[in-house]
Order: structure tokens, then sequence, then C-alpha cells
């Protein structure tokens, strides 16, 4: 058991590794996403299930998608920005 | 600074990171051992003194119910923050806003598949369900109602995956969201000062313990789970509906 959780560990750190390498912003709030439910796994592995639940809806959910919402928001208005500069312009 | 020289440096770090880690999982405790006194201890009382099964929320909605009391407005006071934050703006402005061009291309996307659709609908109820089991049974099992508000704060997103926005707009901002959420902060705090008026500490589980194993056990340990988990719940969905307010009145005047 303890060379699982080992092993768990390192895919941990490879996984935490390719969201910093990830360009795109969208892809890399879907490997936070994968990032939180390992994180998941990680927390039920050394018994500690309250807190995987908690992992799970927070790490893996909650967090992506506010980055998400804010990221779709702040795509919203700089496109609003630039459509009225546009229509100044005319 | 050569590609080799890198190499060779990158080697000597992951060769040093391997051996200590090598050591440290091979000098660990045995998997499962707690060395501490308290977990132990307080793991053989709680079923005699709380009839909870779940250790880690009777800890957190009773033992240390205070500490949860605070963070509980923690997060309150961050979702009003928030809420303040991405307020509308002036009307004028917010005319403005809704009546020009679209800017964001919501159109050129690919058609949703019938899958996708049929199958996040589907699991509307259920996430919802789910959500509301987690909660409820945070004495029991665990979870409790942090996890399981958070579960049912999700649900509606399935529906704008679905791209049913209207059903979405609907659930997320109706207006008794905000005053849940009042409610489920606010009860929490009620809760220990009941305990005050019967001239218990602040926050004392009061109410009858019942029987072991019972949903409607344990006393005041699942009804602040709930009113938690109610709080979370309401926030969480206000929240989603303040980032999203712009966008769905937008999408919904292309729709007239």
């Amino acid at each position: 058991m303890r060379f699982w959780g080992a092993g768990l560990l390192i895919l941990i750190a490879a996984s935490a590794f390719a969201i910093v390498r990830t360009d795109d912003v969208r892809n890399q709030v879907l490997a936070l996403s994968f990032y939180g439910l390992l994180l998941g796994l990680m927390f039920f592995i050394f018994q500690a299930p309250d807190v995987a639940l908690s992992q799970i809806t927070v790490g893996a959910m909650a967090l992506p998608l506010m980055v998400m919402l804010a990221l779709t928001r702040m795509k919203h208005r700089a496109a609003l920005g630039k459509g009225e500069k546009e229509k100044s312009h005319e | 600074m050569s590609e080799k020289r890198r190499l060779l440096l990158f080697l000597a770090g992951a060769v040093g990171l391997a051996a200590i880690y090598t050591a440290g999982i091979l000098n660990m405790p045995a998997w499962g051992t707690y060395r501490g006194p308290y977990g132990d201890v307080i793991a053989g009382l709680v079923v005699f003194q709380r009839h909870a099964t779940d250790v880690v929320n009777a800890i957190t909605y009773d033992y240390r119910g205070f500490d949860t009391l605070g963070e509980e407005f923690i997060l309150f006071s961050a979702v009003t923050g928030v809420t303040l934050l991405l307020r509308p703006e002036s009307e004028e402005k917010k005319k403005k806003f809704e009546e020009g061009e679209n800017p964001a291309s919501f159109q050129d996307r690919a058609a949703l598949s019938e899958t996708v659709q049929v199958f996040t609908t589907a699991m509307f109820g259920f996430s919802v369900l789910f959500g509301i089991y987690i909660g409820t049974h945070g004495q029991l099992t665990p979870g409790g109602g942090f996890q399981g508000g958070l579960i049912v704060a999700a649900a509606p997103m399935l529906l704008y995956v679905a791209e049913n926005t209207e059903a979405f707009e609907r659930i997320i901002s109706h207006p008794i969201a905000d005053f849940l959420e009042s409610v489920g902060a606010s009860a929490y705090a009620l809760i220990g000062v009941g305990a005050l008026a019967l001239g218990l500490p602040f926050l004392t589980n009061m109410l009858p313990l019942g029987t072991t194993g019972d949903i409607f056990s344990s006393g005041t340990i699942a009804l602040i789970s709930a009113c938690v988990g109610l709080e979370v719940a309401a926030a969480f969905m206000g929240l989603t509906y303040e980032y999203l307010r712009e966008i769905l009145s937008r999408s919904r005047n292309e729709e007239d």
C-alpha cells in the first residue's frame, strides 16, 4: 500500500508539471481539474475520505469552474471593448 | 548554458531527489498507524458522546464548531465581496452593452451532440439527489453539508452544458438563493445562541441525540451540517449567476 501511495505522489508531481507546461489557458483549467481529482484520490488512498470529498468538490469542480467563468467574462468584456472602439472609429 | 549541461544538472537533481524520496518512503511508519493521542481518544468517545459515526464531522460541527462558524462566515463574506465586485454597472453602460453587436461569437461553434445533451440533462436530477444525500448523511458517512451543497449547486451547470440556458438561468437567478444563503449562515449562529438561552455554553449540542446510525441522530451536528449545505449551495449558485449575468442577458436579447 505504501508503494501505491508513493507512486501516486509522483504522478501528482508529474501532473502539476503538466499544468505548468500547458500553453492554452483553457486547457490549463482542464488540467487543473484533473489534478484536483488526483489529489482527491490521494486523500482517499491516505485514508481521509472526508477530505477527499471536499477536495473533489472544490479542487476538481468549484475552482476550475470559477476560473472558467472568470475567463468567459473577461473574454466577453474584452470583445465588447473592441466592438465599442471600432464603432467610435466609424 | 548548453543543452548537455542543463541535462546533466537535471539528472543530478533528479538522482538526488529520487534517493531522498526512496529513503523517506522506506522509513515511513507502517501504513495507517497514528502516533498522536487525541485521534484515538476522540474516535473512541464520539459514538457514545454524540451518537455520530463520522468522527470528522462530529469534530468540525461540534467539538470545534466555533472554528467552523468562523470558516462559514469567511465563505459568506468572500461571496459577498465577489458579488460586490461583479455588480452590474450603471444603467446607461448596461444598455449599451445589451444593444451593441454581439462581440463574443457564440454562434460559430460546433453544434452540441445529442448524446451530450441527453446525458447531461438526465444527470441533473441525479446530481441534485446525490448532493442532498451527501449533505444529509454527514453525521453517518463521509461527506456533509459543505460537499453536498457544492454538488447541488453544480447540478444547474449541467443544464448550461446541455445548452438549456433558459432553465439554467431560471434556476440560478432565483431570488430565493439570496434568502437561503442568509438563512443558512445565520441559522448556524442562532443554534449556538440557542444553547446560551438554555444556560449552556455557546454551540453546545443541546438537541436529543437520537439512535446512532439514524438519519435524525447526533443532535445539532446534522442540523448545522444542513445549514452549512444550504448556505454553500445558495452562495455558489449566486456566485455563478453574478459571473454569467451579463452574458445570459445578452443571449436572451438575441433570442427575442
